[in-house]
């Protein structure tokens, strides 16, 4: 299983993932910092004879993934904030019409053009909803390069399986760092049969049709309905997250990606100061690790939770429902394209502490 | 007995819904024959849109894709590099394919994506009840122009063929209309042409189509007829406007 390890760049190794994924079709348009995506699909999708589009704009660019998910392809599509914003029209198409896709979002400060700096303030947008209607995205939020190569896999994998789009959410920093990253000889490809696709009818007596509406009230409501239903089985089977020092934690961290990384560190600094800190990582944003976090809550080891995020407090809103004020919940972050150092989370950490609350 | 007319295979058996007088049921029925005549029904997909064709893909019975307002062109780029070998075209509207997708239309035929869009331009907004679309004419009465469209306030009419054809992309662009034997004849032949252009690969086939909306226009379907003919066609000259499907492909 071991590999020679390479260096490679985050948004490279999502573009190499997607490709080893299967990935024949990608469509997007320049934005920063998810560029490396593009630059690398340009070249080697078209050496492997696959399709390379640059788009006119992201909107063009995610309706020709629905057109290429319409007939049966593996397809993706990368961007970052703003481009994604634009995106989200075709992002509810897709959720509507039931097709598979990836979508990834290297999320960049906002709100409106922003910065080019990393941020988190897409968490809202990605996990509840971000375009019209009743509908989720699977969103997986990768730490490491090595989890952008294998889990960008396992987003293709997922599209097909559940027939819905998968947004990797990452961040400028994840897409921008290097990182060593050991690919595997063979990818763990799962192949669904998609005989709804429109490929042309060919023999088929009755002609396949990909749409998302439906004018009739009580036809579109079985439809929702049936969407639902889709959504609880991914809630029942999909959750993942990755949970340190839970056994004996005073106070819990919750975070995601980049944030995870920095408060890593800081469980290491708290324990020299005698504080035991652990903490839950979120790797499926949608659906949400709630029940991991409502069972650590009831724990008598546990007194607080701090949550830690690159934006104005978005994912603390879901920690703080599945805590449902079993415990007090606190929130560190940063916004335009700032980290917060690991000092800002120890000090934090300290002051939760002290002030009697553990 | 001789069979002397019969439906066409092209066309599923659903009532189309539109208006008495409109030319989307001939505009439909002379596509889907000509799917059929040519042999490629089977190899079609079709991209219906948004605005009264919304509902075409339950009409033609070729493989068919709803897509968003506009973008009918990007999800038949789409289906299209990932089939090459299959048919594949838009049918869309004025306020589709002149308002919220020019983008969309202009980059498919400056790309030559070896597809057919088949536009259908009466001169208003139907499905959302009569507003004023790009194509609308100077002077044109509709819910938002009720004081007829105005130049100095409203912008002028699009001619979309006449700037399609400006784009070495596209090979083949031809304005039809619909208002006798012949000219449904000369339009189904363009159609034909439409569908062979994409088949050798050399790039992207337009077809407008003038028609008629006699239930915004305030017509009776006769009158809107005339109206057409007396009215659209000098904005909307007829003709083939680009046909370079028999000079070599720039590399």
């Amino acid at each position: 299983m071991a590999q020679k390890r390479v260096l490679m760049k985050g948004n490279e190794v999502i573009a190499e993932a997607a490709l080893r994924a299967g990935c024949r079709n990608y469509f997007g348009y320049p934005i920063t910092p998810q560029t490396e995506v593009m630059h690398y699909m340009a070249k080697k999708m078209v050496q492997i004879g696959g399709n390379f589009v640059q788009a006119e704009s992201e909107v063009s660019a995610i309706n020709m993934v629905y057109g290429a998910a319409s007939a049966g392809a593996r397809v993706m599509t990368s961007s970052s904030s703003p481009g994604i914003s634009l995106k989200q029209e075709g992002i509810s198409y897709i959720a509507g019409a039931e097709l598979p896709a990836v979508v990834v979002n290297i999320v960049r400060a906002g709100p409106g053009l922003g910065g080019i700096q990393p941020a988190q303030g897409d968490y809202f947008q990605a996990t509840k909803g971000g375009g019209h209607g009743d509908y989720r995205n699977l969103v997986i939020a990768p730490a490491s390069v090595q989890e952008l190569y294998e889990l960008t896999v396992e987003a293709f994998n997922l599209a097909d399986k559940y027939r819905m789009l998968v947004m990797i959410l990452g961040d400028g920093t994840l897409g921008q760092m290097m990182e060593p990253v050991a690919f595997r000889d063979e990818e763990p490809i799962e192949t669904y049969e998609k005989p709804w696709a429109c490929t042309g009818r060919g023999d088929r007596k009755e002609h396949n049709t990909i749409t998302s509406i439906y004018i009739d009230p009580d036809v579109l409501e079985a439809k929702n309905r049936e969407l639902q239903e889709k959504y609880k089985i991914v809630e029942e089977n999909e959750v993942r997250y990755e949970a340190i020092g839970l056994e004996d934690a005073e106070i819990v961290i919750t975070a995601f990606s980049t944030c995870s990384r920095i408060s890593k560190n800081v469980i290491r600094q708290a324990a020299e100061l005698g504080i035991k800190v652990g903490m839950i990582r979120p790797i499926t944003l949608w659906p949400f690790p709630s029940k991991i976090i409502s069972e650590t809550a009831a724990k008598s080891n546990v007194k607080a939770f701090l949550d830690v995020e690159l934006n104005a407090g978005q994912m603390v809103e879901d920690v703080r429902l599945a805590v449902n004020g079993q415990k007090p919940v606190y929130f560190h972050g940063r916004m335009g394209g700032n980290l917060p150092t690991q000092k800002e989370i120890l000090d934090k950490i300290i002051e939760i502490h002290k002030g009697g609350n553990v | 007995m001789a069979i002397v007319f019969q439906p066409t295979e092209g066309l599923t058996k659903k009532p189309l819904h539109y208006c008495p007088g409109c030319n989307h049921g001939i505009i439909h029925r002379i596509i889907a024959e000509t799917m059929v005549e040519m042999g490629i029904l089977n190899d079609a997909i079709g991209v219906a849109s948004v605005g009264c064709t919304y509902n075409s893909y339950e009409y033609f019975s070729c493989d068919m894709v709803q897509a968003a307002h506009g973008r009918a062109p990007a999800v038949a780029t789409g289906i299209k590099r990932t089939h090459k070998d299959k048919i594949v075209f838009t049918y869309q509207g004025d306020g589709d394919l002149a308002s919220i997708g020019t983008a969309e239309i202009i980059h498919a035929a400056a790309r030559g994506e070896k597809i057919c869009a088949f536009f259908v331009n009466n001169a208003v907004y139907g499905m959302t009840s009569g507003q004023m679309a790009p194509t609308t004419l100077l002077g044109q009465v509709t819910t938002t122009s009720p004081f007829g469209r105005d130049a100095s306030y409203q912008g002028y009419p699009i001619n979309v063929s006449e700037l399609i054809s400006q784009l070495t992309g596209a090979v083949y662009v031809e304005r039809v209309c619909l208002t006798d034997y012949k000219n449904i004849m000369n339009a189904k032949k363009a159609i034909k042409k439409a569908f062979e252009v994409q088949m050798s690969g050399k790039g992207f086939a337009f077809v407008e189509f003038l028609s008629t909306c006699p239930t915004n226009w305030g017509k009776e379907p006769c009158a809107a007829m005339e109206w057409l003919k007396e009215k659209m066609i000098p904005q909307y000259p007829l003709g083939c406007f680009k046909d370079t499907s028999n000079e070599e492909v720039k590399a």
